[in-house]
């Protein structure tokens, strides 16, 4: 008995010994990440850019995240409110969070409902420019009930009232330190918007715009062993294949970002042993955008503008025919693209929802094997015929397409063989590739944004963060077409308008039940396919990789990266 | 610019008999240019190494019968081989056919634009040198060009003329003239200001005063008197410009303003294929190669004619 007990302290004493040399804040010394679009400010409410958002997410945090498998976890709050658990109300018109007990900022003071009502108000605020506004969409009002209660009431009923205060996109700021920085003042307040206070496992301690952030684990972070790193150093600078080769060849860096380059060159940095590439499928798609109006350069003002209300009195000249869109994506051997340019982080995607995998549509199928001659024939039946020059034909209209996208070399590459595959269905492709900054940059002087769409076929991945596709899907309804009327603001680029589409639409808004939800869903996504407003591509990852000698990373599509860093640990 | 004419001596060019009087033998000003030249043997290696890759670029294609624009699936990343002597890039083109096809155009682009910016740049330096009244604008002018940001320069041009040009000459044809121009227009700065420094020096001297006090105009004066006498700064920066130019072209198609990404140029190359530098070097290698010995032998043919045309160090 004595040798029993002896024993049992014994390994009771080994075990704290153990726990306390593993599982000490700090005791795992400095994590370095790049990220090789560095940030240039750590407030995500005033930078629309993913790199902003993963970095501040390790010092602020929301009420709710999100974990890998897309399972919404509470965050800062007890538990996440449900219609079930009371949390949300019958009507869907208010849903209550309540925060855990004894949560501290970086600083040492309590976080209370004020801080949440106060980030709320920050955002809300026009002149604040908050980025993020469309988070905080649709509220009437958010109340402190208690210091650890707060509800928000929504002005219609809101089937998924998990857009405020939940993802990296809508974190909890602190009260205490942005009370003057509300409106105009938001952009000059430097010293708030580079070091905030958090609760996050980590706080700010230099920061170097588009450079170099220095972050020390957070002294007042609610468990007391985490972080296992006492400095984290998160680099910016360079590109993609230099980020990957830090990682996998070198071993400088424990963990980089954003890594789309060609598989093989991945795949051969991996053989060095010192790195593992990590890839996780969210919701983005690489897809080609049709456009639906006339982008001719002498229609001047009215260039790639929708006429008319239910009819677009400027049609595309050939695109228009549903048989020359069909035909384009029964020409394109998705499985030599995905091949090609993205190896294990891209799937053939049929179509523009791919995921969470309860909305993702089967009836679109046919777009998986390329059919050739289905092409030819269905052209030549609708009367496109072949001229001297190999290239199609009707009444004078030559099917040759300007096809416009980012400088990538995987999408150069992408852009080449789908060159190649339409030459087999008798359509001439003219490529053009512009800067990622200009492409993307919403300049309203340049004419050469994806949102003018001054071309006839664009490509360009999008997603959209959270699990639920409502908002994502009510892009592509007229009323969201970008035009010359609302600054090309719009999300609708191919300019598709269909009354049906809009219907379904607006009553999946009012539609709270999961499965209708998830057949609305559907239905919207085969009506986008089936018309071919946009030809879907490939199903991409996000890329990522990590050190060999890190552990705990758990690749995150549908919220920050960086969300469990307080676990991760170095071997 | 038949004659040259430096102080006093007067070199005439006039097809002669040959004489074989040993105390006036008359030599032709490009026959010692020549003679002059073919002593310098770096020059001489620059013009058979320049004259090889025009010809291997022009004529190349005939013997390697493979369309640069060829992709096949099946053949990507591959090493040298006899079908494919330079190997594949990961997209499965021919990297000998894509480096042929792009010499074409990087040559083409390089010779033309440091045309445009060798006119310019001369026109300008040599009215700013000889007429002083044109000296303050047309300087001040310069200064502006050079403190232009070149970059939003290009944008704004090749926002404005992009698609007039695609339409009325084709896509290919269209930013060829663009980007010819583009770089020429940006590039003629320093020609126009080392010109006038020379050109205010050489209008000072004697056999230029001689040729006023002889009532000669001033068009003649320029083209007999001054031009020869600056051929040399002249000759130097337009084997510059030629480089400069390949790179600018190379700088441009990343940015996305220069041609389709689908059409080969040595910069563009070279810029792709840096990634793969571990799986298929020859991607890199070769554009680097040929880039670097185009540059490196117009230089030295330039340094050559330099010297063949400076009549100081002729016979040296």
């Amino acid at each position: 008995m004595k040798k029993t007990i002896s024993i049992l302290l014994f390994l009771t004493f080994a075990l704290i010994l153990v726990m306390n040399v593993h599982a000490k804040r700090g005791s795992d010394g400095q994590l370095n990440l790049l990220y090789w679009q560095a940030p240039s400010t750590m407030n995500p409410n005033l930078s629309g850019g993913t790199k902003e958002l993963e970095a501040s997410s390790v010092v602020l945090e929301p009420l709710g995240r999100y974990d890998e498998n897309g399972n919404l976890l509470p965050w800062l709050a007890e538990k996440v409110p449900t219609v079930a658990n009371g949390g949300i109300t019958k009507d869907l018109t208010s849903i209550t969070w309540k925060i855990k007990k004894g949560i501290k900022w970086s600083d040492g003071s309590p976080l209370t409902a004020e801080d949440v009502v106060f980030t709320y108000e920050y955002c809300s605020n026009p002149d604040t420019g908050c980025t993020q506004s469309n988070y905080y969409s649709d509220i009437k009002s958010v109340k402190a009930v208690n210091s650890l209660t707060i509800k928000i009431d929504f002005t219609v009923p809101k089937p998924f009232p998990y857009a405020p205060f939940v993802g990296y996109n809508a974190p909890i700021l602190q009260k205490a330190q942005f009370n003057g920085c509300q409106g105009a003042r938001a952009q000059e307040c430097n010293k708030q918007n580079f070091f905030p206070i958090g609760t996050g496992p980590f706080k700010v301690v230099d920061f170097k715009p588009n450079d170099v952030i220095v972050f020390e684990a957070n002294p007042n972070y609610r468990n007391p062993n985490k972080p296992a790193f006492s400095k984290l150093v998160f680099k910016g600078g360079g590109d993609a294949v230099s980020a990957a080769r830090a990682v996998l060849e070198t071993g400088e860096m424990d963990y980089a970002w954003n890594l789309q380059v060609e598989p093989e060159i991945l795949i051969k940095m991996e053989k060095a042993g010192k790195g593992k590439v990590v890839s996780a499928f969210g919701t983005s798609v690489e897809r080609l955008m049709v456009n639906f109006s006339n982008p001719d350069p002498s229609l001047g003002e009215l260039r790639s503008e929708y006429v008319g209300g239910n009819n677009n009195r400027n049609p595309h000249p050939f695109l228009s025919d549903y048989n020359v869109r069909r035909a384009l994506s029964l020409a394109i051997d998705r499985q030599v693209l995905v091949d090609a340019g993205y190896g294990k982080a891209g799937k053939i995607s049929c179509n523009v929802l791919p995921a969470p995998a309860i909305y993702a549509s089967s009836a679109n199928n046919e777009c998986k094997t390329p059919n050739v001659p289905e092409a030819n024939r269905l052209l030549d039946a609708a009367g496109w015929k072949k001229g001297s020059d190999g290239i199609r034909q009707k009444n004078g209209v030559r099917i040759s397409i300007l096809y416009q996208t980012s400088t990538n070399s995987v999408r150069q590459g992408t852009q080449a063989f789908i060159k190649e595959m339409w030459k087999q269905i008798g359509v001439e492709t003219e490529l053009r590739n512009l800067s990622a900054s200009v492409f993307f940059g919403g300049d309203v002087g340049s004419p050469d944004t994806y949102q003018k769409f001054y071309t006839d076929i664009e490509m360009y991945t999008n997603n959209f963060s959270g699990t639920d596709p409502q908002t994502y899907m009510s892009n592509w309804t007229c009323k969201e077409m970008a035009q010359k009327s609302n600054k090309w603001g719009g999300n609708n680029m191919p300019r598709w308008c269909s009354p049906a589409y809009d219907a379904l639409s607006a009553k999946m808004s009012v539609t709270s039940a999961l499965k209708d939800r998830i057949r609305l869903s559907k239905a919207m996504n085969d009506m986008l396919m089936q018309d071919y407003a946009m030809i879907p591509l490939i199903h991409r990852g996000d890329v990522s990789a990590h050190s060999n000698k890190i552990s705990g990373v758990r690749m995150n599509p549908w919220d920050s990266e960086l969300w469990n860093i307080a676990d991760w640990t170095r071997k | 610019m038949e004659y040259l004419i430096q102080g006093s001596v007067m070199i005439e060019k006039k097809p002669h008999f040959i004489t074989f009087d040993n105390e006036i033998q008359h030599r032709s000003l490009w026959g010692d240019v020549w003679r002059q030249f073919c002593m310098h043997k770096g020059a001489l290696a620059g013009v058979i190494v320049f004259i090889f890759i025009t010809l291997l670029v022009s004529f190349g294609p005939l013997i390697h019968g493979i369309d640069p624009s060829t992709i096949n699936f099946r053949e990507r990343n591959l090493g040298p081989s006899l079908s494919h002597p330079l190997g594949t890039d990961n997209i499965g083109h021919d990297t000998l056919a894509q480096i042929l096809a792009g010499g074409q155009v990087s040559l083409a682009v390089g010779f033309f634009a440091m045309l445009i910016s060798l006119v310019l740049g001369t026109l300008i330096g040599v009215l700013a040198g000889f007429i002083k009244s044109l000296d303050g604008p047309l300087m001040r002018l310069t200064d502006l060009f050079l403190a232009l940001p070149i970059l939003p320069l290009l944008l704004v041009i090749i926002l404005l003329f992009r698609d007039t040009l695609r339409t009325l000459y084709g896509p290919e044809a269209g930013i060829f003239l663009l980007i010819v121009f583009v770089i020429g227009i940006t590039s003629w700065m320093h020609t126009a200001r080392i010109v006038r420094g020379d050109v205010l020096g050489i209008k000072e001297r004697e056999f230029v005063t001689a040729a006023h006090s002889i009532g000669t105009k001033k068009r003649r004066i320029i083209f007999r008197h001054i031009l020869p006498n600056i051929l040399s700064p002249i000759m130097v920066s337009a084997t510059l410009g030629v480089a400069n130019a390949i790179i600018t072209e190379s700088a441009l198609s990343f940015l996305g303003l220069g041609f389709p990404p689908d059409f080969p140029t040595w910069g563009r190359l070279l810029y792709d294929g840096a990634n793969f530098i571990q799986i298929t070097p020859t991607r890199v290698i070769w554009p680097g190669v040929f880039i670097a010995l185009t540059v490196l032998s117009v230089n030295y043919i330039g340094d050559g004619l330099r010297d063949a045309l400076d009549p100081r160090l002729r016979g040296k």
